[in-house]
């Protein structure tokens, strides 16, 4: 795939190191070459400029108008389906804007993404009292299949009876899958004009192909690969930009990158849109300009400033049914920030302090979903900003360095809250999760729904004695559990065949390589309550109350059982034997596109849906009281503080999830110490902790408790307050009060 | 030849004999484990309340560790084997506090966790503790502890008397003694409204902080706050400050500017 250097990429890669990079895609050889690690401390960081100033406050008065619209969407352009060329050019303000594109034609105004469902968009038009244009709902129901419908041809009656009793929840068969990373640096970096060329080399390879299924699938995909490539090229000519050339200025950089983000939620709703790991990349043409004595620290950090404000206004329409299970309207607009190299050296650049440097500049915010990979190896001067970021907005995560780069390499990123994935390289089948609690009451109980009464499960006796026997319990645990995980596999392989069919990710694919891995990513969730469960029937005695059609729907405890988040083997080892169980079990299957089966212990904010929808158990949990979220101890469980919890979720391997493990943890300013001295310096110390216990990935909220009652009572004082649920970070405000209760109900972790 | 009967002075209280289980394990009694603490010493502490106390502070916020049986009876061995869990943790950024109750009740069993927690772990020790019990042990009982958490909850005698049940005069002996034997202190006070905001109090109190020298490391001023109260209802007992509220911002700063202006890192 040799090309020929023009004059263009001359002026453009000035100064840049030579290698590989030249002649094929190749980010990370580029980056390696060119990055400048920064060892040093936050002294350099600008405030914000009074041109942001003005931007942020005028967009903050349109956010405030959402947040009060029905629905709270402010606008929807329901007269057309999307795509990246639908829409002409928007702006918040276009004479201030220095990084410009929104998407749609104007900020906060939704777009409709009917070629994953139409139904869906239907019913999330009616709820906000819009209607859907009749020529859109012409063309879907006489000319046009949506994902939904192809979906829905092939589930049989038990992958229904599943759905509707929410022992499998959140399945992406209505909405776009997401999780899907392009390589939005590629466009930056060889501009569009080449990239084409590069993809019809890649599709020029296949000519030869015996034209198999596979084959004539993936030529398919190139050519529409190539022609999202020029759509994308004609969207930024509408805003007056030549992407067809590679970026020869940071601004360009900044904004050739954006484009290929926004052409991407311009075409897809992916629950989880994420951006990648684009800090240290344009940190090279932000450092050549700052040489070059073409701009300023300011100037660098106006950039910056101005694309995380788009990032903060990624929309998409959704039904009150999706916002019940991923609460508070979040996108996912994972930046992946930090890390070490492969060769031992941080790949923390000044890019990296000022992306984070936009919670202080802008306030607090859930999107972007800024993640560091966190090591004990990173700069200290870059850790304790983290903390300080962390302990003053509580909108940051962090994820284990040292457990995904043995992996995954040194160029992966965040997709959603935990999957990581070589940029460019690698993507995904989202697949949710499925109830491992419920499942459990479906193993005593025979397969019958303990809230319905229906037999959802054929074939499955259910355990009769008053006394639950943990042998017996877990003999039907196993198979049960071995039933799931089948019919599982045959739902989420039929989603991917019909997404890949009706609603492929064209631009985003086009920012990866032809030939990637791809993963098949599970879920569990109802961990620590399954876990729980069977730490009660073996170390306590656990009475069945049965219903008069025999049903246990409810337990008696009698004695004390170690509870999971205590850092006590007894317990944990259960939770490590039923994820390392459940995953070999979904291994078993065959998977749609030999896609290699990984699973994550994470729930999203669905813990409190997914606690709704299952009885009693055996742990002692009331029916409909929410799940702990992700792999969390069950609230108030984790008596033994904060360290013993994430001991405890620490041991849960990453090997049999290597989608991700997530724990959110909440600690009182007062409870990391006295000072902020003293809490950063606590704060960076309980994170090497973790991280040298091989943790994966922990939320850290610092917060009083009072604020966020406080919080719900009075929403309009806390417009911009962020706390972060489970793998990502919502606007306290926008979370249902359901959700807000559950949150303030989590363990605080307090000065005792 | 007569003898003469000198009278020895005994120091006040009593410290609990040392114990064994049934398999001649020493052994204590202890209300609870807490893995992630941080304002218990310097860094991230593992902190072991211990139960027994024979103070009555109205303020208390864990009534339930006043008496012996509130407790878990352990064995040092369990307790250290706990410890241990988290001791390369430890060892990195922080060590281990034992708190109560009040620890010196229990001065055999933690004494021996101390000894063998620096034996087997060589982590930094802070022992949390009003100091009454103190003239019951050696000097070298303290040998294995780094740090002292003390408090001192009032400088006027009789307003100590009242507000914890006991007389002061011992915490302070043990002050001066800690100021002979140079080990190190976190002076704690709590600030109670109404019940040791007084400004000659603290007057008195910074004075004599600052007497202690060098030894002083910090001057720790915590706000009152009623988490506990709930304890003391489901203990049945009254809880006397329910009317007095934590001190508002401006009250803590007075108290801290007090001892920060006798040159005393106060937080």
């Amino acid at each position: 795939m040799n090309a020929p250097e023009t004059n263009l990429q001359i002026n453009a890669w000035r100064g840049f190191k030579e290698g590989e990079w030249q002649k094929k895609v190749a980010v990370r050889d580029f980056i390696q070459l060119n990055y400048t690690p920064y060892e040093g401390d936050d002294s350099f960081i600008a405030g914000p400029t009074d041109r942001t100033k003005k931007v942020w406050d005028k967009l903050s008065e349109m956010l405030k108008a959402e947040r009060a619209a029905p629905g709270q969407v402010l606008d929807v352009a329901a007269d057309r389906g999307t795509s990246i060329t639908a829409f002409g050019p928007g702006y918040i303000d276009k004479d201030l804007e220095k990084i410009v594109g929104v998407q749609t034609d104007a900020p906060l105004k939704r777009a409709i993404f009917p070629n994953t469902g139409l139904r869906m968009v239907q019913s999330s038009l009616e709820e906000i009292g819009r209607e859907l244009d009749p020529k859109v709902e012409e063309i879907f129901h006489k000319y046009r299949k949506d994902h939904n419908s192809g979906v829905f041809d092939i589930y049989n009656p038990l992958i229904r009876a599943c759905r509707s009793s929410g022992v499998i929840t959140g399945l992406p068969d209505a909405y776009g899958r997401g999780r899907i990373i392009g390589d939005y640096r590629r466009v930056a970096l060889y501009g569009i004009d080449q990239l084409i060329e590069f993809k019809k080399a890649e599709k020029a390879e296949t000519d030869d192909f015996d034209f198999t299924e596979d084959t004539i699938r993936l030529r398919e995909e190139l050519s529409e690969q190539i022609r999202a490539l020029g759509e994308l090229k004609e969207m930024a000519a509408s805003y007056g930009f030549d992407i067809g050339k590679p970026a020869a200025t940071a601004q360009e950089a900044i904004q050739w990158t954006y484009f290929g983000y926004l052409a991407a939620i311009k075409e897809q709703n992916g629950a989880a849109m994420s951006i990648g790991r684009i800090s240290t990349f344009l940190d090279i043409y932000i450092e050549r300009d700052l040489k070059e004595g073409k701009i300023t620290e300011a100037e660098a950090q106006e950039f910056i400033d101005d694309l995380v404000i788009k990032l903060r206004i990624v929309r998409f329409l959704r039904t009150e049914e999706y916002n019940s299970l991923y609460s508070g309207d979040p996108t996912w607009v994972t930046e992946s920030i930090g890390g070490m190299g492969k060769d031992g050296r941080t790949l923390v650049s000044k890019n990296s302090f000022r992306f984070l440097n936009t919670l202080f500049n802008l306030g607090p915010a859930p999107e972007p979903n800024l993640t560091v990979l966190w090591s004990p190896a990173l700069p200290q001067g870059f850790k304790n900003f983290c903390a300080k970021v962390s302990i003053e907005t509580s909108s940051i995560q962090y994820e284990s360095d040292e457990q995904m780069r043995p992996h995954w390499g040194d160029d992966y990123a965040i997709a959603c809250c935990v999957s990581a994935m070589e940029v460019g390289k690698q993507m995904q089948f989202f697949g949710a999760r499925c109830n491992l609690a419920k499942a459990m009451l479906y193993a005593i109980n025979g397969g019958v729904d303990e809230k319905t009464g229906k037999k959802v499960v054929p074939g499955f006796e259910p355990i009769t004695s008053e006394y639950l026997d943990y042998d017996e319990v877990m003999a039907k645990y196993d198979k049960m559990m071995d039933w799931l995980a089948a019919t599982y596999v045959k739902a989420l392989n039929a989603i991917h065949y019909m997404h890949d069919k009706y609603s492929y990710e064209r631009i985003e694919m086009a920012l990866h390589d032809r030939d990637i891995l791809r993963t098949m990513a599970c879920g569990i969730a109802g961990l620590s309550v399954a876990a729980d469960s069977l730490s009660a029937i073996k170390y306590a005695k656990v009475k069945t109350i049965r219903n008069e059609a025999g049903t246990a729907v409810d337990f008696e405890i009698e004695g004390e059982y170690p509870a999971f988040g205590n850092n006590d083997d007894r317990v944990d080892s259960i939770a490590v034997y039923l994820t390392e169980s459940f995953m070999n079990k979904v291994k078993s299957h065959k998977t749609y596109r030999n896609s290699l089966p990984t699973q994550s212990i994470l729930t999203i904010t669905s813990n409190v849906v997914y606690g709704k929808k299952t009885g009693n158990t055996p742990d002692g949990r009331r029916a409909g009281a929410p799940f702990a979220p992700g792999a969390n101890p069950m609230n108030g469980r984790d008596t033994s503080g904060f360290v013993a919890a994430g001991a405890s979720v620490a041991k849960l391997p990453y090997e049999a999830a290597l989608d991700g493990i997530s724990w959110t943890a909440s600690a009182t300013p007062d409870a990391l110490g006295h000072s902020l001295a003293d809490r950063v310096n606590n704060l960076t110390a309980c994170l090497d902790g973790f991280c040298n216990a091989t943790g994966f990935h922990i939320n850290v909220n610092v917060l009083n408790r009072d604020t966020l009652l406080d919080a719900m009572d009075h929403p309009e004082k806390y417009p911009q307050l962020t706390i972060r649920v489970s793998g990502y970070a919502v606007n306290f405000i926008k979370l249902t009060r359901e959700q807000q209760l559950d949150v303030i109900n989590r363990t605080f972790h307090v000065k005792c | 030849m007569t003898i003469e009967i000198v009278e020895v002075q005994k120091p006040l209280g009593e410290i609990v004999p040392a114990m064994v289980d049934e398999n001649g394990k020493m052994c204590g009694f202890v209300h609870s484990f807490e893995t992630g603490a941080a304002v218990d010493g310097p860094g991230m502490r593992f902190v072991v309340f211990v139960s027994g106390c024979q103070f009555r502070c109205l303020y208390c916020h864990n009534p339930d560790t006043w008496k012996l049986h509130n407790g878990k009876q352990k064995t040092v061995d369990e307790v250290v084997a706990e410890i241990g869990k988290y001791a390369a943790f430890l060892k990195m950024t922080g060590g281990l506090t034992i708190s109560g109750g009040e620890p010196l009740m229990q001065a055999h069993f933690v004494g021996e966790i101390f000894y063998r927690v620096k034996q087997q772990y060589g982590l930094h020790t802070a022992l949390d503790t009003q100091g009454f019990l103190a003239a019951h042990l050696d000097d070298s009982w303290f040998d294995n502890v780094d740090l002292v958490l003390l408090d001192i909850k009032q400088f006027n005698p009789e307003r100590y008397e009242k507000l914890t049940g006991k007389p002061l005069q011992p915490t302070l002996d043990f002050a001066r003694r800690l100021q002979k034997m140079g080990k190190k202190i976190w002076l704690r006070y709590v600030l109670v409204p109404g019940w040791s905001d007084d400004v000659d109090d603290v007057e008195g109190l910074a004075a004599f902080v600052q007497s202690l020298g060098s030894i002083v490391e910090r001057v720790e001023v915590l706000p009152f706050h009623k988490m506990g109260e709930h304890k003391w209802e489901e203990l049945g007992m009254k809880y006397e400050l329910g009317d007095v509220e934590p001190p508002s911002i401006e009250l803590a700063e007075r108290v801290r500017d007090q001892f920060r202006a006798r040159g005393l890192n106060t937080y």
